[in-house]
């Protein structure tokens, strides 16, 4: 435990340290690059706030609503079947959605069950193993202008289930006893 | 396609609340998750403004185009439409390193770099092969030490925070592999319908 969280303290100043020292032995305008870049940051953010704000709405309009509940109870009970256990349905399905809702809904698992239950640990792994694809494509897509974006939910989205019943198989192995 | 999934999300939300009373709750969710979304916003625009500065420095030093240059048999694999030395490379090594090491903040700003470079390939606003599998990687996740569970894990007693970092790699690692797979089969699925 100790070194990890040395390493993930030291880590990003260190990179930071590295890229100045590269620039300076370089005699690179290190400041004034540094201001260059970091404007295009404020109109990438700008131009990032409808594309997010759109579906945030649209995605709380659905859970506030109680839909988002009605179609977990839905599929819990096949979900159920297949060896899904029915505690972390709700875990699996906004996790693609909304990054601090999942987060949230792992905090609160973990909490009831205990980070050392089986629900504890499978909701940690899933928390980790995979990410928010509705963010990640709204914001990639969105911040370049992408009308058409093919098949990335698509692709996104398997990989979303794939990665709940990966979790379940491989946390049901690691700590079977 | 994300027309119509943003448009029945609300649509669905709307009509389900008419039927079970929770227009109340959808009614203030509208307000709250909209402040929500520049709330978001205003919290990344720190983490973009510092990380593309200095990843401007990091570009001109020449420290992208060495990363790319280490890394590239492993990566023109992944994406053979981007010519071998172009910067998009490095934008995606620096987007995938910081994932790694769960920056997500310092992820985000270069993964949008590597987009534009790709935008810059394709000139299109139609998603290219090279966009779909970075974004697929990306949502696959790819985590070494997952800090955020670790904190919640510990801040509830666990006996072991951190056992969990095992099954977390060997989950993304398959993941990714599968994301890699389907997104492979779908764009060669692609290729042969265009033919037809």
């Amino acid at each position: 435990m100790n070194v990890i969280s040395m390493v993930s303290i030291w880590i990003i100043p260190s990179i930071v340290l590295l890229i100045l020292l590269i620039a300076v032995i370089k005699k690179l305008p290190t400041y004034e690059l540094f201001v260059e870049g970091g404007k295009e940051g404020i109109s990438m953010a700008v131009s990032l706030l409808p594309y997010l704000l759109g579906m945030i709405v649209s995605i709380t309009i659905f859970r506030s609503s109680g839909a988002m509940d009605a179609l977990i109870d839905l599929f819990q009970p096949v979900l159920h079947r297949i060896g899904i256990p029915s505690e972390i349905v709700p875990l699996s399905f906004t996790r693609p959605l909304s990054g601090t809702a999942a987060l949230a809904i792992t905090a609160d698992l973990i909490k009831t069950f205990g980070p050392d239950s089986f629900i504890g640990r499978l909701a940690s792994t899933m928390q980790g193993s995979t990410d928010t694809t509705f963010y990640i494509i709204t914001v990639y897509f969105g911040a370049v202008g992408i009308k058409k974006m093919g098949d990335a939910l698509k692709v996104g989205l398997i990989a979303d289930f794939v990665g709940i019943i990966t979790s379940i198989i491989i946390v049901s192995m690691v700590f079977s006893n | 396609m994300v027309n119509y999934i943003w448009a029945g999300l609300a649509i669905i939300g709307i009509i389900y609340a008419m039927f079970n009373g929770t227009m109340e709750e959808v009614n203030q969710a509208l307000f709250s998750s909209a402040q929500e979304a520049v709330t978001l916003v205003l919290g990344l625009v720190s983490v973009l403004i510092f990380w593309l500065g200095l990843m401007r420095i990091a570009e001109k030093a020449g420290i992208l185009s060495v990363l790319a240059k280490v890394f590239k048999p492993f990566i023109t694999k992944l994406f053979p439409e981007i010519p071998k030395d172009h910067p998009a490379m490095g934008y995606i090594l620096s987007n995938f390193i910081a994932n790694l090491f769960g920056l997500g903040n310092a992820a985000t700003p270069m993964g949008i770099k590597a987009m534009e470079e790709m935008k810059k390939i394709s000139q299109s606003n139609r998603a290219s092969r090279s966009m779909i599998t970075f974004l697929v990687i990306n949502t696959s996740s790819l985590t070494l030490i997952p800090t955020t569970v670790i904190a919640i894990r510990i801040q509830y007693e666990s006996s072991a925070p951190t056992e969990i970092v095992g099954t977390t790699i060997i989950a993304t690692l398959l993941t990714t592999i599968v994301a890699i797979i389907v997104d492979r089969i779908f764009h060669f699925r692609r290729e042969r319908k265009i033919r037809r």
